[in-house]
């Protein structure tokens, strides 16, 4: 991709910006320049620094040590007041968060229009808005219906309203942080064919991801945060996959590879299964998941994913059809009878649904079994052999803790995983239940988590994988089905599928449409 | 500029330190009011001190006090461990007495030995039964807890001014709504001669190491503790919530009824209207002030059951009205929910203002 003169004018400057929580050192002394034209890329782990960079960029926080400086209207670079989003906004840097601030019962106009009006005037002006906007939307590509109300919008959609609404703040930095996390790929690759766009304009251009592929495909030039310190800042033209990784975990990364399965017999059978009454519901879903295979679920987050999840966790009962896993039907099942007939479930919302946060490591290892013989008896609970147990998962599973008796709110989400990973694989379930597995965790945690999958299907257990993640999906599942709206479209061997014909069902091609 | 930063884990030792600031902090800020009343605060505190502690009668006295306390702190403990907000110790009370002055009186008759532990059974009984109402609309329906036990205390209240001023009243009582007194054989016993110390204060010292041990050690203590801490973790990992909730209105609701059994078999002998003296919510205070431990419950009831009987003890030497008791219990409740803040943050004042800061 042409990268922008060399020349062009520094439009921000970050000058050794370092933030402290308490013992936590978020940002370390990071330096980042971005020059007009260009497209950033800011890549790194999950609380590597990123979002609190952009957050004190954006006056949400305030940083320990350090200054922003931002050139206005081609001016000498200035010092931004800190700690005020107004003095950002005036400076002309735009953000769109990952989870967009728009008012749902309003129309896209109005979204825009908030805030930007005088209060002492007495008519809004709308009728020039509205040719500013024509004219943004022309030069940028990025149309929306702006008399639509924003609740009938659709995701993507949305992601170009707030983009509009820095733009039509007259933005000349703007921030967009893990914009691609909610949308299809083809919507990512429209967004960044309008942020090329938007940049040869002349717009500084910072996106904030951890996905490698998007990075090397949409930036100029990347920086890599560890560990809240700078520890790269490379054109995109001199990096690839392999070493953007490594510098992202600071060591080398070990690929998972899938080897060729031998699927056994039909394990588990969904027939028919409609649940939920709102935006959030499942109708009519037929799944087979066969002994030693990796099922994959693709969608876009919000298309019936947690509500599939929950009825297979046994806490939402069906209103039709019918679930058996091997001979026992599971219609009007509860968890303690999904736990019993041998299925694992690990939840998408490990801090909600899978610790007592305040319970310590050993309770929660032993949580699901606290009526087996081996955590109890007579009603008194067996200590001893709780701890011997919560002793030797620990070591199995390289949980890092301070002990059993630590309370399991103090580890890490990567952590916290592992004791749910301990606790459900380690009964050698028949069918695995895997929602959203590896979502916020570091690259580390992530592979280990493939592997527990891996090692339950190569035992011969059955594994339910649903994920919002492409690539996790294509390299783990031998099937993907694809969901969305609620229905579930049926299996076919990932090998005759791409990314390409995938995001198109996700967005709700019928499959004839697809081919 | 004042920061709060969330704390690790909490030493056993922090949260008795915090109690008892909390406790004397409440002391401290009641001394204002006093000062306005015209009193030394120091001869009232001294008074009050003598007049719990100040000699074998006060001091059984106090006990006397701290038993109905123990056992309502010890309703709202389990209770709130669960988050099941139970604020109607007080008409769980009554109803446990009630059930206590029915069957004590003459309904069924024989030995000590049988009519007691039959007293204590329909008091415990009765609390338990009123508490499962409200579980039951909140586990099946959904209805806010607090509101209904808040609700039912009035409800079981009037029912009892009912009952004693119609079937219940005595023949005997001269027109005062009162009941008829327990039989001999039905009364707890007496702890120590020519005082009013009774068995009640043995019962709510056993429950509290009941209690103690039902949640550390066993299997249905477990849920309970899972189930407070995170209801939605709890049925995920097939734990049975709704008879979790049940369990534990059950008990709390026992407890509560207890605390009634040992006010009129134990210590006044007939119910009336007036049996207390809004044990049921000062058993909140103390189940806070206890920070939910069942054995921290014993030590701040003693705390509660020190201020009331020295505070009456004051009252009657200075003339000050011994309404200061419940404004001092009512001080502390609120310094122990400030006191929380302090268990979970570290506060941090830093003199510079944000701009100063980053323009250094």
């Amino acid at each position: 991709m042409a990268r922008p003169a060399k020349d062009a004018p520094v439009l921000l400057r970050l000058d050794g910006i370092t933030k402290r929580f308490g013992a936590l050192t978020a940002n370390d002394s990071v330096c980042l320049d971005l020059r007009q034209g260009e497209i950033l890329a800011l890549l790194g782990e999950n609380g590597a620094g990123k979002t609190t960079l952009m957050n004190i960029l954006f006056g949400h926080y305030v940083a320990d040590e350090g200054a922003v400086l931002v050139s206005r209207d081609g001016a000498e670079l200035a010092q931004l007041e800190p700690g005020s989003p107004h003095a950002a906004l005036d400076a002309g840097i735009g953000m769109v968060h990952q989870h967009f601030t728009l008012a749902e019962n309003l129309s896209v106009l109005d979204n825009i229009l908030l805030g930007t009006e005088k209060l002492s005037a007495l008519k809004s002006a709308r009728a020039p808005a509205r040719r500013k906007l024509a004219d943004l939307m022309t030069r940028s590509g990025l149309t929306v219906g702006l008399d639509m109300r924003v609740s009938q919008l659709s995701v993507g959609e949305k992601q170009r309203v707030e983009i509009l609404k820095a733009l039509y703040r007259d933005a000349r930095v703007l921030v967009l942080d893990e914009p691609t996390a909610v949308l299809t790929p083809q919507e990512s690759d429209t967004l960044f064919a309008i942020l090329k766009k938007l940049a040869a304009a002349g717009l500084g251009i910072v996106f904030i991801s951890h996905k490698l592929a998007e990075v090397m495909a949409a930036s100029h030039r990347i920086a890599v945060l560890r560990g809240g310190a700078k520890v790269a800042d490379l054109p995109t033209s001199q990096c690839d996959q392999r070493q953007l990784a490594e510098l992202m975990v600071g060591h080398e990364v070990s690929e998972t590879v899938r080897g060729a399965g031998t699927p056994g017999d039909t394990l588990f059978v969904l027939t028919g299964v409609s649940a939920g009454e709102s935006r959030e519901s499942i109708r009519d879903v037929n799944l087979e998941l066969k002994s030693g295979e990796i099922l994959g679920i693709a969608g876009v987050s919000g298309n019936g994913q947690t509500m599939l999840a929950r009825v297979i966790s046994g806490l939402e009962t069906p209103f039709a059809g019918s679930m058996r896993l091997g001979d026992r039907a599971l219609t009007h099942a509860n968890a303690r009878t999904m736990i019993d007939a041998g299925l694992a479930r690990i939840p998408e919302d490990r801090h909600r649904d899978g610790i007592v946060g305040a319970m310590t490591v050993s309770e929660n290892l032993a949580i699901e079994a606290i009526r087996k013989p081996e955590s109890q008896r007579f009603g008194l609970l067996r200590f001893a052999a709780m701890r011997d147990k919560a002793k030797a998962l620990i070591d199995a599973y390289d949980i890092r803790c301070q002990g059993e008796d630590s309370p399991a709110r103090l580890l890490s989400g990567g952590n916290i995983q592992k004791i749910v990973l301990a606790r459900t694989l380690e009964g050698e379930p028949k069918v695995v239940l895997a929602a959203q597995p590896s979502r916020g965790l570091d690259v580390g945690a992530t592979s280990e988590v493939y592997r527990r999958l891996l090692d339950a299907r190569a035992r011969g257990a059955g594994v339910l994988l649903i994920s919002e993640d492409l690539d996790e999906l294509m390299r783990l599942s031998d099937r993907i089905a694809v969901i969305h709206r609620g229905h579930l479209s049926a299996a076919e061997p990932t090998e005759t599928l791409d990314r390409g014909t995938l995001g198109l069902r996700m967005a709700g091609h019928t499959m004839e449409a697809a081919e | 500029m004042i920061r709060f930063e969330p704390r690790g884990p909490v030493a056993v030792s922090r949260m008795i330190g915090v109690s008892v600031t909390a406790a004397l902090a409440a002391l401290v800020l009641a001394a204002i009011p006093m000062l306005f009343a015209g009193l030394s605060v120091f001869d009232a505190y001294g008074l009050m001190v003598k007049g719990a502690w100040g000699s074998m009668f006060a001091f059984t006295e106090m006990l006397t006090r701290a038993a109905p306390l123990i056992l309502t702190g010890l309703a709202a403990a389990v209770a709130f461990r669960a988050k099941l907000w139970n604020i109607g110790a007080e008409g769980q009370l009554y109803a446990g007495a009630l059930a206590a002055v029915a069957i004590g009186t003459g309904l069924i008759s024989g030995p000590s030995f049988v009519l007691i532990p039959a007293v204590i059974l329909a008091g415990a009984l009765a609390g338990g039964l009123v508490m499962l109402v409200p579980t039951l609309l909140k586990t099946r329906l959904g209805v806010d807890e607090v509101v209904t036990t808040l609700l039912l205390n009035f409800v079981i209240l009037l029912f009892v001014q009912m009952m004693l001023e119609g079937p219940m009243q005595d023949p005997m009582g001269m027109g005062w709504p009162q009941s008829e007194p327990i039989l001999d054989e039905a009364a707890l016993p007496k702890l120590m001669d020519r005082m009013r110390i009774h068995w009640g204060l043995i019962i709510a010292l056993a429950a509290s190491l009941g209690v103690y041990f039902l949640l550390k050690r066993t299997v249905w203590g477990f849920e309970i503790r899972a189930v407070g801490e995170n209801a939605s973790a709890a049925r995920h990992a097939g734990i049975p919530v709704t008879a979790t909730f049940i369990r534990v209105g059950l008990l709390s609701g026992a407890l509560a009824g207890l605390a009634g059994v040992g006010e009129v078999a134990g210590l006044k002998g007939y119910l009336t209207a007036d049996l207390s003296p809004g044990f049921g919510y000062s058993g909140i205070v103390v189940a806070m002030l206890a920070g939910l431990s069942p054995i921290g419950v014993v030590f701040a009831a003693l705390f509660i059951a020190s201020i009331f009987v020295g505070a009456d003890s004051m009252s009657r030497a200075t003339g000050v009205s011994n309404y200061l008791a419940d404004l001092i219990v009512a001080i502390s409740l609120l310094c122990v929910l400030v006191s929380g803040l302090f268990l979970r943050f570290r506060i941090r004042l830093s003199t510079s203002s944000p701009a100063q800061e980053t323009a250094k």
